[in-house]
C-alpha cells in the first residue's frame, strides 16, 4: 500500500499555502471597489430544502442588482455560504465580518442560527437582516440594535391560522394535541400557542416535543390517537412538517390537522393528497399585485420554477439593504440603523407596503392563511394553496397582529 | 389501558424496526464478507427512493418497488468491480474514505439530476389509512412492509444457509484463505452479496419514500441508525441483526411513550449499554481476520 511520506506532505503544505500567499493580494485588489454583503443560510439539515430557495432569490437580487450598475457605482460581493448549524453560523459570521470585509450580514431560516448570529452582529456593531427565523424571542426578549427581522414572528403566525380555525368553529371549546420542534423556535411557537388556546377557550391535552433530527413519527402519532384530540396542531419547521404530514395521512386519523408554521418548500415536497387543514404563510407567489407578479415571472423564466417564501424574502431583502445604502450613501451600521428606524416604507409585493418598526426592527407587513386546493383545480404542481383574506383585514393597522409594546419585552439598548 | 397503548407502540416499533433492518442486513453482510465499512450505503437507499419516485409516475406503484432495487443492485456490479474490489486488502481506512467520498459525489450527484429541493411522493390510494384490530391500530402502509420485509428476511435466510452460495458466503466470512485453498474465488459471491446489500438498501428507499421526505440527504440521515444497529447485533450473525433491528425500533417506540424528547437518544444509550455488557454486540461471532 503506498502511504505518503511525512514530507511529501508536508512539501504539499507548504505548495498550498505559498499559491495561498501570491493569490491572494490580487484578489484583494480586486475587490476593493465592491460592497461585500456576508449570507448566510442552511442548505444542509432539516432547513436545508428551503435554504435552497432562499440562496436563489438572493442570488437573483444581487444579479439584477449589478447588471443596473450596482450600488453608488459598486458592484455588490455576495458571499452566500451553508450555516450548518448555531455554531458554524455564528463562526462564519465572525468571520465574514473580520476577514472577508462584509460591511452587513442578512440571511438565516433557523431561528436558534439566527441568535448566534445576531449576537455576533452586536458585538461587531454590524447590522443583520435576519430573513427566515420566526422565534417570538429574537424580536422580544434577545432583540438587540443591529438586528433586523423581515419574517413573521410566530405569534403572527398563530394570529392568523387561528383567526381563520376561529372563523370554522375549530378553535372554542375544542381539545388541542400540539408536536413541537424541540428547539428555540418550537418552544417559542408553543408558548404563542397557549396563549391563543387559553385567551380562545380551547384546551391543550397534550403536547410531544420532537427532536428536530426524528423522521420516522409513528410513536408520536399513537400517542395522538390515544388522546382522542378534536383538533392536532404542527408546531413544527422544515423538513419534519413534510414528514409529519406524508405520515399523517399515511395513518388516516379523523382529528383534523392544522399548523402554525408552514414554509411552501415544505408543501410542495408533500405529495398528492397528503395536505389538507388550514396553515399560515408570509407570501405565496400567486399574490395578485403587479410588482409579484413581475418577480413570479423572472423568477420563473431563470430557473423554471416558481420563487418558494424564502426565495422571495431574500429577493426583497437585498433590495431593501441595497435601497438604503443608495439613499444614505453610507454602509456605515449607524446610518442605516437610523434610515430603517425612520420606519420607510417599502413595497414588498403585497397589497399594502411594509416598514420596519422602530422599537423591535420587525418587518411588519400582512400575512395570511391559506386552505389546500383540490386536486383537480390545480394549475401546475407549484399551485397547492388557496389563500385566505390577508391578515389583518383591510382597513385595520397593520400592526394590530404583532405584539404590542407591552406584550413583547425588546429593550434595545442605545 | 395504558398496557394496550404500550402494547401498540411495541408493535410498531417492530415494524419500524423491520424498516431499518433491510439497510442494516446489507451493512452487516458487506462488512462481515469484504472487510468493508460502506459508507456509501446510505447513497444506495436514497438512489432507491429517487428512482422508484421516478418510475411511480410512469409505471405505477408496484414495478417501482420491484424494477427500483433491481436498478439500485445493477449500480452495485459497477461499485463492486471497480471500486470495491481494489480495497478487500487495503488498510481499512482507506475503504472507509472511498466509499465515504462516494457517498458525497452521489448525494451532489443527485442534486445535480434531480434538484436540492425534496421532490413528492405519495402512498397508493389502496394502501391508505390503518386497520383496527380491537383497539389496536396498524398503519396499512406499514403492514405492507412488514410482510415484505419478513419475505425478503425469509429469502435472504434460506439463502445463506440452505443454497451451496450461502454455504460459500458463510464460510468465507469465517476463513476466506480455506476457500481460496479449496479452489473457491470470493469474487464473484462478493458482487452477488453487494447487489443483495445495495439492493435490499435501495428497497427500504423505495418503500420509505411515500412517507418520508424524499432530498438528497436522505441517505446520510439513515445511515447513523443502520451502524448502531449493525453494531449491536453483532459482526457476523444474521440473528444478530435482525433482534438488534427490532430491539432498536422497540425500544424508541417506548422511550417515546413515555420521554418523548429521548426517543432519538434512546439508541444511542441502548448501543453503549449493549457495548458495555458485550463488546462484539449481542450475537457477534469472532471473526479471525478483524481481531
Amino acid at each position: 500500500m503506498t502511504r505518503f511520506s511525512r514530507r511529501t506532505l508536508l512539501q504539499a503544505g507548504a505548495a498550498f499555502a505559498g499559491v495561498s500567499a501570491i493569490g491572494s493580494p490580487a484578489i484583494l485588489r480586486a475587490q476593493a471597489a465592491r460592497i461585500k454583503i456576508g449570507h448566510l443560510v442552511p442548505l444542509t439539515g432539516f432547513l436545508g430544502a428551503i435554504g435552497s430557495y432562499a440562496q436563489l432569490g438572493v442570488k437573483m437580487a444581487a444579479e439584477e442588482i449589478n447588471a443596473s450598475g450596482g450600488i453608488m457605482g459598486k458592484q455588490i460581493d455576495l458571499m452566500s455560504e451553508d450555516s450548518v448549524n448555531p455554531a458554524t453560523a455564528s463562526t462564519k459570521a465572525q468571520r465574514m465580518i473580520e476577514q472577508d470585509g462584509a460591511v452587513l450580514l442578512f440571511g438565516e431560516i433557523s431561528s436558534a442560527s439566527s441568535l448566534t448570529i445576531m449576537q455576533v452582529a452586536e458585538r461587531n456593531k454590524k447590522v443583520f437582516f435576519s430573513t427566515g427565523a420566526r422565534s417570538d424571542a429574537l424580536r422580544g426578549k434577545d432583540c438587540n440594535r443591529y438586528s433586523f427581522h423581515c419574517d413573521i414572528p410566530n405569534t403572527v403566525m398563530v394570529n392568523a391560522v387561528g383567526t381563520a380555525l376561529n372563523q370554522k368553529g375549530m378553535v372554542k371549546g375544542k381539545k388541542f394535541v400540539t408536536l413541537t420542534a424541540d428547539y428555540i423556535f418550537g418552544h417559542d411557537l408553543l408558548k404563542a400557542a397557549k396563549a391563543f388556546f387559553s385567551a380562545n377557550d380551547a384546551t391543550l391535552i397534550g403536547d410531544e416535543l420532537i427532536a428536530t433530527d426524528v423522521t420516522d413519527f409513528s410513536p408520536y402519532l399513537l400517542k395522538v390517537r390515544q388522546a382522542k384530540p378534536d383538533v392536532v396542531c404542527c408546531n413544527l419547521a422544515g423538513n419534519q412538517v413534510t414528514n409529519l404530514v406524508k405520515q399523517y395521512a399515511e395513518f388516516g386519523f379523523p382529528y383534523p390537522l392544522v399548523g402554525f408554521n408552514l414554509n411552501t418548500g415544505d408543501a410542495w415536497a408533500m405529495g398528492e393528497g397528503n395536505l389538507s387543514g388550514t396553515w399560515p404563510t408570509v407570501w405565496y407567489h400567486t399574490l395578485d399585485n403587479s410588482a409579484s407578479k413581475a418577480f413570479v415571472e423572472a423568477f420563473s423564466k431563470k430557473y423554471g420554477k416558481p420563487p418558494e417564501n424564502h426565495a422571495w424574502i431574500e429577493y426583497i431583502t437585498l433590495k431593501m439593504i441595497a435601497q438604503a445604502i443608495t439613499e444614505t450613501k453610507s454602509t456605515e451600521s449607524d446610518a442605516l440603523i437610523a434610515y430603517f428606524e425612520k420606519q420607510t416604507q417599502f413595497d414588498i409585493m403585497k397589497s399594502r407596503k411594509g416598514y420596519f418598526r422602530s422599537w423591535d426592527h420587525q418587518l411588519v407587513q400582512e400575512a395570511y392563511p391559506f386552505t389546500v386546493k383540490p386536486k383537480g383545480e390545480m394549475k401546475d404542481k407549484w399551485d397547492m394553496l388557496v389563500l385566505g383574506d390577508a391578515v389583518p383585514a383591510a382597513g385595520a393597522e397593520l400592526e394590530t397582529i404583532y405584539p404590542t409594546k407591552t406584550q413583547n419585552p425588546c429593550n434595545m439598548k442605545a | 389501558m395504558q398496557f394496550g397503548f404500550l402494547l401498540e407502540q411495541v408493535v410498531n416499533g417492530l415494524v419500524l424496526g423491520g424498516y431499518y433492518l433491510l439497510i442494516a442486513l446489507g451493512l452487516s453482510l458487506i462488512f462481515s464478507v469484504g472487510g468493508i465499512v460502506n459508507l456509501a450505503h446510505g447513497a444506495f437507499y436514497a438512489l432507491g427512493a429517487y428512482i422508484s419516485v421516478e418510475i411511480t409516475k410512469y409505471l405505477g406503484f408496484g414495478s417501482a418497488i420491484v424494477l427500483s432495487p433491481v436498478a439500485v443492485a445493477l449500480l452495485g456490479i459497477l461499485f463492486e468491480r471497480f471500486i470495491l474490489r481494489r480495497f478487500y486488502d487495503a488498510d481499512p481506512i482507506l475503504s472507509l474514505l472511498v466509499t465515504f467520498g462516494l457517498a458525497m459525489v452521489t448525494e451532489q450527484a443527485i442534486r445535480i439530476i434531480w434538484g436540492a429541493p425534496p421532490i413528492s411522493a405519495a402512498i397508493p390510494q389502496a394502501f391508505r389509512g390503518s386497520v383496527f384490530l380491537g383497539d389496536f391500530l396498524f398503519s396499512r402502509y406499514r403492514l405492507l412492509i412488514l410482510a415484505v420485509v419478513a419475505a425478503v428476511l425469509l429469502g435472504v435466510w434460506l439463502l445463506l444457509h440452505k443454497t451451496s452460495f450461502g454455504r460459500v458466503v458463510r464460510a468465507g466470512i469465517q476463513r476466506p484463505d480455506m476457500v481460496a485453498a479449496l479452489g473457491i474465488r470470493l469474487q464473484p459471491y462478493m458482487t452477488a452479496i453487494v447487489m443483495l446489500g445495495v439492493g435490499m438498501a435501495a428497497l427500504g428507499g423505495a418503500f420509505f419514500a411515500p412517507i418520508t421526505i424524499v432530498h438528497p440527504a436522505m441517505g446520510a440521515e439513515i445511515i447513523t441508525v443502520a451502524f448502531v444497529v449493525v453494531v449491536i447485533g453483532g459482526l457476523g450473525s444474521f440473528w444478530g441483526v435482525v433482534i438488534s433491528a427490532l430491539l432498536v425500533g422497540v425500544v424508541r417506540g417506548i422511550t417515546i411513550h413515555f420521554a418523548p424528547a429521548a426517543g432519538e437518544a434512546s439508541i444511542y444509550v441502548l448501543m453503549f449499554l449493549v457495548l458495555m455488557v458485550r463488546p462484539r454486540g449481542l450475537l457477534g461471532e469472532r471473526i479471525e481476520k478483524f481481531e
